[in-house]
């Protein structure tokens, strides 16, 4: 390669990377800078933020930086329970997500290769309406009214036991966070099974070993790369979700982002709102790390 | 082996129902002659009636629309680039800043460009920041769709033509573009699709003005419920079923394009 070519490659580079990087640094890295900032600032009188430098009228008001946001979140149990309580919501997503993905990935990588992107396409198809609407959907099925509420409800009078209201309860927001999640699980696990070599499962079965171990000792560590992401895909954005439980959730059911999003759209603390969110950021960020760390292929394994 | 087909497919069958159920019966009660979504009563139009005469719902579309078209747009164009130099070179930071925001719970991405907008760039909120928002997390969906048809090219056909003698602009116009099209617009209807369901990020950065229709869906169902949300419900999921459609349709004709090319 000539002196030339390596030039003309670098200009290349400038004019096809640039422009996405100037854009994302100023709209992606320059808004979480902000954020980390304003986690350390004063909330204002009436919202907002306090003046970084003292306004000379009122010497005494609250200036500058202070850690008092984060003292705050760790003088209230209250905020660690809201922790507690969505790592606890998200932990549930993620495990009922993997029960109702799980046989589906297998019957689909396991059906013929003509129908797979069909099947894959019915998942999918669903999660392309609007993200709203299929949490509506649960707030007419789970309605005090409805069917399914008054089948419920008849069955627990003939035990004595007095009605249930389904809406407005940690089971409806549990419901529709495994709603919304469901293929985040269901396509990661689909394409880490359908890599899998039938003439393993075949071999153990000539050895003699029944479906059960052959599930167990064969299929499931293979999967669980897939089981690993797809575990991610799902906790992740339930540990920040605030729709779901704003919608289906009753007053005691809020999670880190609904207490988030009220620092901005309600009571308008800024800096406790973005200490949350900081904090909400590191728990995401060790999620990640820890998923990345556990789905690495292991050497010596196939697939 | 039979025995157990049949438990997966009774398993799958009822994944599929849970699914699909829910929004059958959204789409059933859009045509019910009640304002409960209760029981069925009768057949009837009126709320679909009722959202065309609704002026703010359709003010809301028109809005969404705008915002989709020109985010989806501004995507399509920074996201083809960025997959096309995450491909290319060996870059280290660009990837981190394009795919980050993909992965990361939307209300960060939301909150942060609250602040921005509101302390940095003093922007009164509206049509401007959501469209800047959207693009935002945009560009890291149209990039990964672009990197993964690069990544499934074959580099030969770029080397033969530099060795034609075509310069890097050319390679680019003629040979390089119109292999990764599909994609592009692929990533194109999808940025438009995810920008005008956004409910989170359009939330924290859309002002007091102009209504978008997410938020005229969020505010319907939070204060008063009635089948006019089913209403608009429907003609959202045949909006965008509309729009997968022409997606496989383009993404057919392509794939079957390489076929022959490649035999």
């Amino acid at each position: 390669m000539s002196k030339g070519d390596l030039r003309e490659g670098r200009v290349a580079r400038l004019l096809v990377g640039g422009p996405p990087f100037i854009f994302l640094l100023i709209f992606f890295v320059g808004p979480s800078l902000i954020m980390i900032l304003t986690s350390f600032r004063f909330p204002g009188e009436f919202g907002g933020l306090a003046p970084i430098a003292a306004p000379a009228a009122s010497a005494e008001s609250e200036h500058g930086f202070t850690p008092e946001a984060y003292q705050f979140f760790f003088s209230d149990l209250l905020y660690g329970e809201i922790f507690f309580k969505s790592f606890a919501m998200a932990a549930a997503t993620t495990f009922i997500c993997l029960i109702l993905a799980y046989p589906l990935a297998v019957l689909i990588a396991r059906s013929e290769k003509r129908f797979r992107n069909l099947l894959v396409l019915l998942v999918v198809l669903p999660f392309a309406s609007n993200f709203l609407i299929r949490i509506y959907a649960w707030m007419i099925i789970l309605g005090p009214e409805s069917a399914l509420s008054q089948f419920i409800n008849a069955i627990l009078g003939v035990f004595g036991i007095g009605p249930v209201t389904l809406l407005f309860s940690p089971f409806a927001v549990l419901v529709g966070m495994v709603y919304v999640h469901l293929p985040f699980m269901v396509l990661p696990l689909y394409t880490n099974l359908e890599k899998h070599d039938p003439a393993l499962l075949n071999a153990a079965q000539d050895l003699g070993a029944n479906g059960w171990q052959r599930f167990w000792q064969i299929t499931w560590p293979l999967s669980l790369p897939g089981v690993f992401s797809g575990s991610a895909l799902v906790f992740i954005p339930v540990l920040g979700m605030f729709a779901v439980p704003d919608i289906l959730g009753g007053t005691g059911d809020i999670l880190i982002g609904n207490l988030i999003k009220d620092q901005f759209l309600g009571t308008r603390d800024w800096p406790f709102g973005s200490a949350l969110s900081i904090m909400l950021t590191l728990a995401v960020l060790s999620v990640a790390a820890l998923a990345t760390w556990l789905a690495r292929p292991a050497t010596g394994q196939q697939g | 082996m039979k025995r157990n087909n049949t438990w997966l497919w009774s398993a799958a069958a009822l994944v599929y129902a849970f699914l699909y159920i829910p929004l059958a019966i959204v789409v059933v009660y859009s045509f019910n002659d009640s304002r409960l979504n209760a029981e069925w009563v009768g057949f009837t139009l009126s709320w679909y009636k009722a959202l065309f005469n609704n002026a703010e719902m359709l003010t809301a579309a028109g809005n969404s629309l705008i915002i989709a078209l020109s985010a989806s747009f501004s995507a399509t164009v920074l996201g083809t680039m960025a997959g096309l130099a995450i491909h290319r070179y060996n870059l280290k930071v660009l990837p981190v800043l394009v795919f980050t925001p993909v992965a990361m719970p939307e209300i960060l991405l939301g909150v942060s460009l609250l602040l921005f907008f509101l302390q940095v760039l003093n922007l009164t909120l509206g049509m401007v920041s959501i469209i800047i928002a959207h693009t935002t997390f945009c560009i890291g969906f149209v990039a990964i769709i672009v990197r993964a048809r690069l990544q499934d090219m074959d580099e030969s056909l770029f080397e033969a033509a530099r060795d034609l003698g075509a310069s890097p602009w050319q390679t680019f116009r003629l040979v390089t573009l119109p292999l990764i099209m599909p994609a592009v617009v692929a990533g194109a209807l999808m940025s438009f699709t995810l920008s005008i369901d956004d409910f989170v990020i359009t939330f924290f950065t859309k002002g007091v003005g102009e209504p978008i229709l997410p938020i005229q869906i969020y505010t319907m169902i939070k204060v008063a419920v009635t089948p006019e949300v089913n209403a608009i419900s429907t003609l959202l999921m045949l909006l965008t079923l509309v729009m997968i459609i022409i997606a496989a349709k383009l993404d057919a004709h392509a794939s079957s394009r390489d076929a022959k090319t490649s035999s």
